[in-house]
Formats: structure tokens, C-alpha cells, sequence
């Protein structure tokens, strides 16, 4: 095993190039090289978190702009939704009133109209009455021959008339 | 190199051969293939780490690659030792990478190409044992830092008899002492293990191949090949499994000298 049987005249030679090797890896690569590639690596993490951090922050902020357009949309809502049930009212009374004022009218027409119709059936019965008299009169004359005076038919009818 | 003269020698891998002889004050540090395939990996890690430092907010498949693997050892260290950990992490991502790149470059099939041969930095007990020395230093310097002698109750477990306290300090204190070793030797011993398995099914499939009985092949050589290549995929199984528990260990032992438990 030549480790073995080499090693009283080799053990100096590997010691001291041994050391000379790792020395220049502990220090050249170990101490030098590794720090800088370790802050890369937390400088990329630092980044990282800080994109999450502000990727959070933006999704806070996106989050509250959303509530308060919510908001500000159920309030205009709310306010279309009163101006138009007022705007009903309104409507509805104004229709009332105008209906209200179309009664009043028809019933004074109403009124107009009925009132001619009585007194033209007043006319129209005073004339039946006349009527009714003369013919009274001349059936009794041509009957009996007596001669009733106008006035005497026209009482007789009347009486007739309110007794049925 | 290993079937040289038709014998197979599967320890040959292991031999360090000088490249650059250099000896100073009575020291043999000649530049070894050894200490070349060191320099290969802090080569590999440097490359792969540029790749890394784009920097880049949105970062490409590379740097997610080397990111994944800072995220992986800052995890484990902010996992075993809590916040205090984020100092260590230079350390054991420095230990887990040269371990795992040394196994990975071990694997490789340099072999094929002539003169030249796959060297596993790791499978040197000098070496592991170097690395597990450094390891359990750290964990006796930030131990006696911060606690002071303190550092001491970390042999007596919560709840023991006062009467047991001698026997279990000693119990402890062994097992604490023992731990450079175990991590030394396994991390040693499991890619020694690997290639010499590796090596030994290698010299069955070639001399399989070159017997003269012509029904050695089919029966030696071929189930030989389909299992090396099974052994292949768990080897480079054990390079990564040995460097995440070589770097986990190093770390739950820097926690006990952090947080004492």
C-alpha cells in the first residue's frame, strides 16, 4: 500500500502542497468567491419578498378601490332609486288631481244635463196636459154634446194625472 | 501501468511519483503527481465558481448549479448550528469541494489516454488525515474560545450520576479524541477500498481478454465488465456520499463546540 510505505518520504510534500491548495481554496474561493455569490442569493430573495411584499400592498389597494366604487355604486343606486319613487309620487298625485278636476267638471255636466232634462220633461208634460184637456174637451163635446170650458178639461186632467 | 509485465498491481494507482524535485531543509516537497492533481482541483472548484460570480438577478443554469451548492452548505450549517453557523460556511464549503472534486477527478478515465493516470488525491491518509486535523482544530480553538473550560461539561452528558461522572468523561473524551481519526480513515479507506475494487475487476476484464483458454473471456471478462460498471456508478455514489458526510461530520462537530449541547 504505497499510502502506507510512501508515507515518511511523501507525508511533507502532500502537507505543504496540501495546505498551500487549501489554503488558496479557503481563502480565494471560500472567503472571496463565496460571499459575493451568497449576497446574490439574498439579494434575490430580499427582491423577491419585497415583489410579493408590494404585489400584497397593490392587491390592499386594489381591494379598497373596489369596496368604495361598491359603495359609491349602492349609494347612486339608493339615489336613482328615491328620485324615481318620488318621481312616481309626483306623477301619481298630479294624475289624481287632473282626475279629481275631470270629475268635478263631469259632474257639474252632469248636473247641466240633467237639470235641461227635467225641465224639458216639466215642458213636456205641461204640453201632455194641455193635450190631454183639449182632447178631453172634444171627446166630451163630440160625446155629449155639453161643452166643457177649457179651464174645467185642464183641472179634470190634472186631477187624473196626480191620481193616475 | 498496472498490468505492466501481465501483472496487475492495483495499489500501483496510489504510488506519488515527484514531478518537480524540491527539497528544502531536509524536506522532500518535490510537486508530486499528488500535489498536480491538487492544483487541478482548486483549478476545477475556481472555474466552476466562476460561473457563480455573474451575479445576475435572474441567473442562468450555471449560476443556479454553483448557487445550489453554496445554498446546500449554508443550509447545512444553518440546520446542524443555527444562526453562529454562517462563519463556518466558508470552511466547510471549501472542505466539501476539494473532497468532492478530488473523488469526482479520481473517477475520471484518464487511463485511456498514454502515460497518463487517474491520481485520487483523497485516498492519501496524509491527506485526509491533514484535512481532519484542520477540522477538529477549529472545533478545539472555537471551543476553548467560547466557553473556556467550559468547553469540558461537553464530556459529561446532561442527567449523569455524579458517580458515573469520571468513567463517562473518560468515555466521552475518547470518543471525542477518536473523531479525527474516523474521519480521517473513512473518508482514506473508502476510496482506497473503491479503486483497488475497481482496479481489481479492471486487471479480471484485461487478462480475461488475453488468456488463451477462449472460454475465459465470455465467462471472466464480460461479467467482470457489466460489474465494474455497476461499481462505477456506486463510486461515484461514495465520492459524493464520503464528501457530504466528511463536511456533515465537520459541522455537528463544530456544533457541539458552538452550542455545547
Amino acid at each position: 500500500m504505497p499510502q502506507i510505505a510512501q508515507i515518511a518520504s511523501t507525508y511533507a510534500g502532500q502537507i505543504f502542497w496540501l495546505l498551500i491548495v487549501f489554503g488558496l481554496i479557503y481563502f480565494g474561493i471560500g472567503r472571496a468567491m463565496l460571499p459575493k455569490i451568497e449576497a446574490t442569493v439574498d439579494m434575490r430573495a430580499r427582491k423577491v419578498a419585497d415583489d410579493l411584499a408590494a404585489a400584497e400592498a397593490a392587491r390592499v389597494a386594489a381591494d379598497a378601490t373596489e369596496e368604495a366604487w361598491r359603495t359609491k355604486m349602492a349609494a347612486a343606486k339608493a339615489e336613482a332609486q328615491a328620485e324615481t319613487a318620488a318621481a312616481k309620487t309626483k306623477a301619481a298625485l298630479a294624475a289624481e288631481k287632473r282626475v279629481k278636476a275631470a270629475d268635478v267638471k263631469a259632474a257639474a255636466k252632469v248636473a247641466e244635463a240633467e237639470t235641461s232634462i227635467r225641465s224639458a220633461t216639466a215642458i213636456a208634460l205641461s204640453s201632455i196636459e194641455s193635450a190631454a184637456a183639449e182632447a178631453a174637451q172634444d171627446m166630451v163635446a163630440k160625446l155629449s154634446g155639453a161643452k166643457v170650458t177649457a179651464a174645467a178639461a185642464a183641472s179634470a186632467v190634472k186631477e187624473a194625472m196626480v191620481h193616475g | 501501468m498496472a498490468a505492466e509485465g501481465g501483472k496487475i498491481d492495483p495499489m500501483h494507482q496510489f504510488t506519488v511519483e515527484p514531478l518537480v524535485p524540491l527539497h528544502v531543509g531536509g524536506y522532500d516537497l518535490s510537486f508530486t503527481n499528488s500535489a498536480l492533481f491538487m492544483v487541478v482541483v482548486l483549478g476545477l472548484i475556481w472555474v466552476f465558481m466562476l460561473g457563480g460570480m455573474k451575479r445576475e438577478l435572474v441567473p442562468g443554469r450555471w449560476q443556479v448549479a454553483v448557487e445550489s451548492v453554496t445554498g446546500f452548505i449554508s443550509n447545512m450549517l444553518a440546520q446542524n448550528i443555527g444562526p453562529q453557523g454562517k462563519a463556518y460556511v466558508p470552511y466547510v464549503f471549501s472542505l466539501f469541494m476539494f473532497i468532492i472534486v478530488a473523488n469526482m477527478l479520481g473517477m475520471m478515465p484518464l487511463g485511456i489516454i498514454p502515460g497518463v493516470h487517474a491520481f485520487t488525491v483523497t485516498s492519501h491518509l496524509t491527506v485526509t488525515g491533514v484535512l481532519a486535523v484542520i477540522s477538529f482544530s477549529i472545533v478545539l480553538v472555537v471551543g476553548f474560545w467560547k466557553h473556556g473550560f467550559h468547553f469540558f461539561s461537553l464530556f459529561v452528558p446532561h442527567g449523569t450520576p455524579t458517580i458515573m461522572v469520571p468513567l463517562l468523561f473518560v468515555i466521552e473524551l475518547f470518543s471525542f479524541l477518536i473523531r479525527p481519526f474516523s474521519l480521517a480513515l473513512r473518508l482514506f479507506v473508502a476510496m482506497t477500498a473503491g479503486h483497488i475494487l475497481m482496479k481489481v475487476l479492471a486487471g479480471f476484464v484485461i487478462n480475461g481478454l488475453n488468456a488463451e483458454a477462449l472460454w475465459v473471456a465470455p465467462v471472466v471478462a464480460l461479467p467482470s465488465f457489466i460489474l465494474m460498471i455497476g461499481i462505477t456508478l456506486l463510486e461515484l455514489l461514495v465520492c459524493a456520499i464520503q464528501a457530504y458526510v466528511f463536511a456533515l461530520l465537520t459541522s455537528l462537530y463544530i456544533n457541539d463546540a458552538v452550542n455545547l449541547h
